[in-house]
């Protein structure tokens, strides 16, 4: 049994809540308890029916104010495998929050109403996810009841789509024609809709290949903490502890240490305080070298015949996401794996028009929300992969020296 | 391929140790407040395989209301004992008597609610910086946006509306002084996770998570365990059950499930049959209002 993440994304009124309820009540992940106080609560409101959507509601501040706040996260197990899902809601000031939440998923769900086709953020959610590079999309044309199921909206909205997902290069889309409300091909295949013979959304969530997306190849060792117990039987010991994020490490591999370029062979590799083989993404472990040389949080032992960036001038696509704009010559806090350092906004390129991938080039400034291509330099090197390549070596944070708020999403290009 | 593949509560653990390691070079006081539960008992493992060899770079903190269970205790201070971890222990009932606090009243006289006092002092007296703690975001609604780093200001409070966004995994944790970060390692773990990671590892628990009898009363639907921290009326009819619990708070606040479940395999497989949830089931406090919850964690509650 693995885990699949997946986001959810559709506009207002899509049928997002409606659809994540569905899958938890329908995997039988709602328990008595959270049953009773949902039909109290649909009471309150005297809808009738239970009301799935308000499984997802958080907070009463949201619910008297009717909004939802960032991105919950909601957990649901079937004997295949462990679902964890990102639930952004779905309002206009909505980049920030789905670019977080893709941040760690494997999957998109895009809603799409039939009644409306593809629209604006149809489009928008779409180049998030392929900013973002996620692996695996699965269009759901929701609300087919209100079509009369019928076969040929399903089919132009399927058409429509490809184009979409072909100019984004956007690949392995599965097509689905759903009811959230009603539950057709959601968990049970829909008797309404036997014109379609594709898998129902549960069986594609739950046999999609999830683990063939992990690099093996290019080893990658974020050092996050030195273990040193300085203890009489472990005097010498000196274990660099941090996360695989791609690769495979054994014991007497040549590794480089970045941006040093300190070179040394592995002595041992260990988790949970004992020898093992070998280790591999996305394990945590300990290294352990042959050479007493200086390491510290913030480098990065790699394997001496790998590629790899290391520099000071570092070029990335940004989504803003403070309230605070961003303007040239602001300096920043760049955290990067476990490295921080000092970071200095040279140049703000373009801005991406996340409606229709159009470039305005050289903004004066930046707002919350958009995504803009900048140049930065930073105090000392940094060694990174393109977002493209290797994800989790390509990611970084920019942090407000000032609010210490986490202001920028920003993926080396 | 297939030997490269991490199993669910591999990838779990991975994810759960990367945290502890984040937060250990990232604060420079953090402190792991242990409850004696299954939650905070499953943290103290991971973070022993954190930095194995070495020992653990931050002090486990029990606030002790004085109505735990006293299997709980005696769990607590053996686990001090052989995994040689330090342990604060600090009493609600001192922070009652030095603040002159008002103690609830009524038949359950819980001071899980005070625990918020006793636990504020105490980061200020050690000038703790980050608080582990064992949360999960399944447990409760108000938990599933919590952030695995979630900044506190000065007094403790979560405002949902300041919460930094979380990418990839990379971990802000830089805070102004006089700020507290809370850190949640299991935040993506589910009851069963904990349990099945439990087994697999074999970890050793307090009895009273495993069948056994007990004098019990039936209030409001919940078996509740006669102890000397609440008021017995007349209309109680004290029974013996044969019972187990599934969380473990006070004995004030905790409700125990009537089960013969002996071995985690018969706790596991119960859990797995069980529809009602984790805390529906056995936490009384929550019961109170729908948003209980959320009122106590922004004044400050774990």
């Amino acid at each position: 049994m693995d885990i699949l993440r997946f986001i959810t994304a559709g506009s207002v009124d899509d049928g997002k809540s409606t659809l994540i309820g569905r899958l938890l009540y329908d995997s039988k992940s709602i328990l008595v308890d959270q049953l009773e106080q949902l039909e109290k609560q649909t009471r309150n409101k005297a809808t009738g029916d239970i009301d799935l959507a308000l499984l997802t509601d958080g907070l009463r501040a949201e619910r008297e104010q009717g909004i939802t706040i960032d991105v919950a996260y909601r957990y649901f197990t079937t004997h295949k495998r462990k679902f964890i899902i990102a639930d952004a809601p779905g309002h206009v000031q909505y980049t920030r929050n789905m670019v977080t939440g893709a941040s760690n998923a494997d999957l998109i769900i895009i809603l799409i109403d039939a009644r409306q086709g593809v629209v604006e953020q149809t489009r928008r959610h779409s180049i998030i996810a392929a900013l973002l590079h996620l692996r695996h999309v699965v269009v759901a044309i929701n609300k087919m009841d209100l079509v009369n199921y019928a076969n040929d909206v399903y089919n132009n909205i399927v058409i429509e789509y490809a184009q979409v997902a072909e100019s984004l290069g956007l690949k392995d889309i599965t097509y689905i024609p759903i009811s959230a409300l009603d539950g057709d091909n959601i968990v049970e295949p829909s008797a309404n809709l036997d014109w379609y013979d594709g898998p129902t959304l549960l069986d594609v969530l739950e046999t999609i290949e999830v683990q063939q997306g992990v690099n093996l190849t290019d080893a990658r060792f974020p050092v996050q903490y030195v273990i040193r117990p300085q203890s009489e039987i472990l005097h010498d010991y000196r274990g660099y502890a941090g996360k695989i994020t791609s690769g495979i490490y054994r014991k007497g591999d040549a590794v480089t240490i970045l941006p040093s370029g300190l070179t040394s062979t592995i002595l041992a590799v260990e988790t949970g305080g004992s020898e093992v083989e070998e280790v591999f993404a996305p394990q945590s472990a300990v290294l352990r070298l042959e050479d007493d040389i200086d390491i510290s949080r913030g480098d990065l032992i790699v394997k001496t015949a790998d590629v790899h960036q290391v520099s000071a001038d570092l070029e990335l696509l940004l989504c803003w996401m403070d309230t605070k704009p961003l303007v040239a010559g602001n300096k920043y806090y760049l955290q990067h794996n476990s490295r921080l350092v000092k970071a200095v906004v040279r140049e703000i390129e373009y801005r991406l028009d996340v409606n229709t991938l159009e470039k305005q080039m050289a903004p004066e400034k930046v707002l919350l929300n958009d995504i803009v291509k900048v140049k930065l330099k930073t105090a000392s090197p940094v060694a990174y992969d393109t977002y493209a390549q290797l994800p989790g070596n390509g990611g970084a944070i920019l942090i407000d020296e000032t609010s210490n708020a986490t202001v920028g999403a920003c993926m080396f290009q | 391929m297939t030997k490269y593949r991490l199993d669910y509560l591999a990838q779990l653990e991975s994810e759960s140790i990367h945290i502890f390691r984040e937060l250990a070079a990232q604060f420079e006081k953090p402190v792991l407040l242990f409850s004696g539960g299954k939650d905070s008992i499953t943290l103290v493992q991971l973070a022993i395989r954190a930095f194995a060899p070495g020992k653990l770079p931050f002090p486990l903190l029990h606030i002790d209301t004085g109505h735990n269970f006293p299997e709980a205790l005696e769990y607590r201070d053996r686990l001090a004992e052989e995994t040689g971890v330090t342990l604060i222990v600090r009493q609600v009932a001192d922070t009652i008597k030095r603040k002159d606090l008002t103690e609830p009243k009524g038949k359950f006289a819980s001071r899980n609610w005070l625990q918020t006092f006793t636990l504020l002092e105490t980061i200020e007296e050690f000038g703790f910086d980050a608080c582990i703690g064992g949360a999960r975001r399944d447990e409760e609604k108000a938990r599933a946006k919590e952030r695995i780093f979630s900044v506190r200001d000065e007094f403790g409070q979560w405002d949902p509306k300041l919460q930094r966004p979380e990418l990839w995994n990379l971990y802000n944790g830089r805070i102004h002084k006089g700020e507290n970060v809370r850190v949640f390692p299991i935040s993506n773990w589910t009851e069963l996770d904990v349990w099945n990671y439990i087994r697999r590892e074999n970890i050793g628990l307090p009895s009273i998570y495993f069948a056994h009898d007990r004098e019990v009363i039936l209030y409001d639907g919940q078996w509740v365990a006669v102890s000397p921290y609440m008021r017995l009326d007349e209309t109680d009819e004290v029974v013996t059950k044969k019972i187990r619990y599934r969380t473990v708070g006070d004995m004030t606040c905790t409700a125990a499930v009537e089960s013969a479940a002996a071995t985690l395999d018969e706790v596991i497989h119960e859990i797995m049959a069980a529809r009602i949830s984790e805390r529906g089931e056995t936490r009384i406090d929550d019961r109170v209002t729908e948003a209980a919850m959320e009122d106590r964690k922004k004044n400050g509650y774990f």
